[in-house]
């Protein structure tokens, strides 16, 4: 904990880490990893509910369900990969779009209040899943020789920086881009959990005598707070899937 | 010259503040630049507001993506 001498309990990286709740020894389980199983059974059960029973006329959850679907079909997946192409890789972009949203979402939950994806192991997974489905797509698309000319952008008519460029290209397209795939998601969510747990504590530890004029701004700024991250929330998870789709896309692409 | 490290090494508290002000003022850039031209565009040309919208914020999060690991790396590399 860091203490400025003020007692101010500074939020840090201690604000990541948990006790487990159980401990079998060899495995532990804690409420990061209890948040991310509770993500998997709200999803369950909200598409069983909305498609389990699916009606002509939707009822009220399945018209959610729908829009949800419908939004990351449309927007995300027909927009960058086009209908033909793009059909196959609906499933696994709304199944990402969703799972991430409701890990950042616990996040202003009331007891829950922690974002699964500021954990880096969560986005680092996700990103791998993704670059596990572009890096093959590109090779069974293009051929070994053709599928590294797309991935490192060989391009004859640039001269002689072609060979510059192409090891940018490289170190930036099979290095650089899963690491940032992930870290975005991650850096968002962690920033955005310090910031809350930041105006929550100061709203708490202002609270005595003369400065309780300043809890209170620190209460509205908490409350502001959780508004921008509701929005970065969602934000996030849509560009998460959207950078998946421009990935496959550039797999797909024909390279000149 | 080296007055001005002397100088420097006498700069003491909480200097990764600083450092965060300093690396935030890129991705500040870099974001007015996006919601700016954005903005133009979707004046110029509304009926291409879902491509403008999506590229924007495809924009945003790049440049804001620099600023977040700016607040990141203190822990990774602090102490």
């Amino acid at each position: 904990m860091s203490d400025n001498g003020c007692g101010f309990p500074a939020p840090g990286l201690h604000s990541f880490l948990f006790e487990p709740i159980a401990d079998f020894g060899w495995f532990y389980f804690n409420k990061v990893m209890l948040l991310a199983l509770l993500t998997t059974i709200v999803i369950c059960v909200f598409f069983y509910f909305a498609f389990g029973r699916s009606k002509v006329v939707p009822g009220k959850i399945q018209m959610i369900g729908e829009a949800g679907y419908d939004f990351v079909r449309r927007n995300v997946v027909y927009e960058t990969l086009g209908k033909k192409e793009g059909e196959k890789y609906v499933p696994i972009m709304v199944s990402l779009f969703f799972f991430i949203w409701i890990m950042n979402i616990w996040s202003v939950v009331p007891l829950a209040q922690f974002p699964v994806s500021s954990v880096i192991a969560y986005p680092a997974v996700l990103a791998a899943i993704v670059y596990l489905i572009w890096v093959p797509l590109t090779f069974k698309r293009h051929g070994f020789v053709g599928g590294w000319k797309n991935i490192t952008g060989y391009d004859p008519s640039l001269g002689p920086i072609k060979w510059l460029v192409s090891f940018i290209e490289f170190f930036s397209n099979l290095l650089v881009r899963p690491f940032t795939h992930a870290v975005r998601l991650f850096a968002n969510m962690f920033a955005g959990h310090l910031m809350l747990v930041m105006f929550t504590v100061a709203s708490w530890y202002l609270l005595n005598s003369w400065m309780i004029p300043a809890a209170g701004v620190s209460f509205v700024m908490t409350m502001a707070m959780i508004l921008f991250e509701l929005f970065v929330q969602a934000v996030q998870a849509y560009v998460f899937v959207l950078l998946a789709c421009t990935y496959i896309q550039g797999a797909l692409a024909e390279h000149h | 010259m080296s007055a001005s490290i002397e100088l420097a090494a006498g700069v003491s508290g909480s200097l990764g503040s600083i450092g965060y002000g300093l690396a935030a003022i890129g991705p500040g850039i870099g974001v007015g630049i996006v919601f700016g031209n954005g903005t133009q565009a979707l004046a110029r040309q509304p009926e291409a507001a879902g491509l403008i919208r999506a590229n924007q914020i495809l924009g945003f999060a790049f440049c804001e993506a620099l600023a977040l690991i700016g607040i990141v790396m203190p822990f990774v590399f602090g102490q």
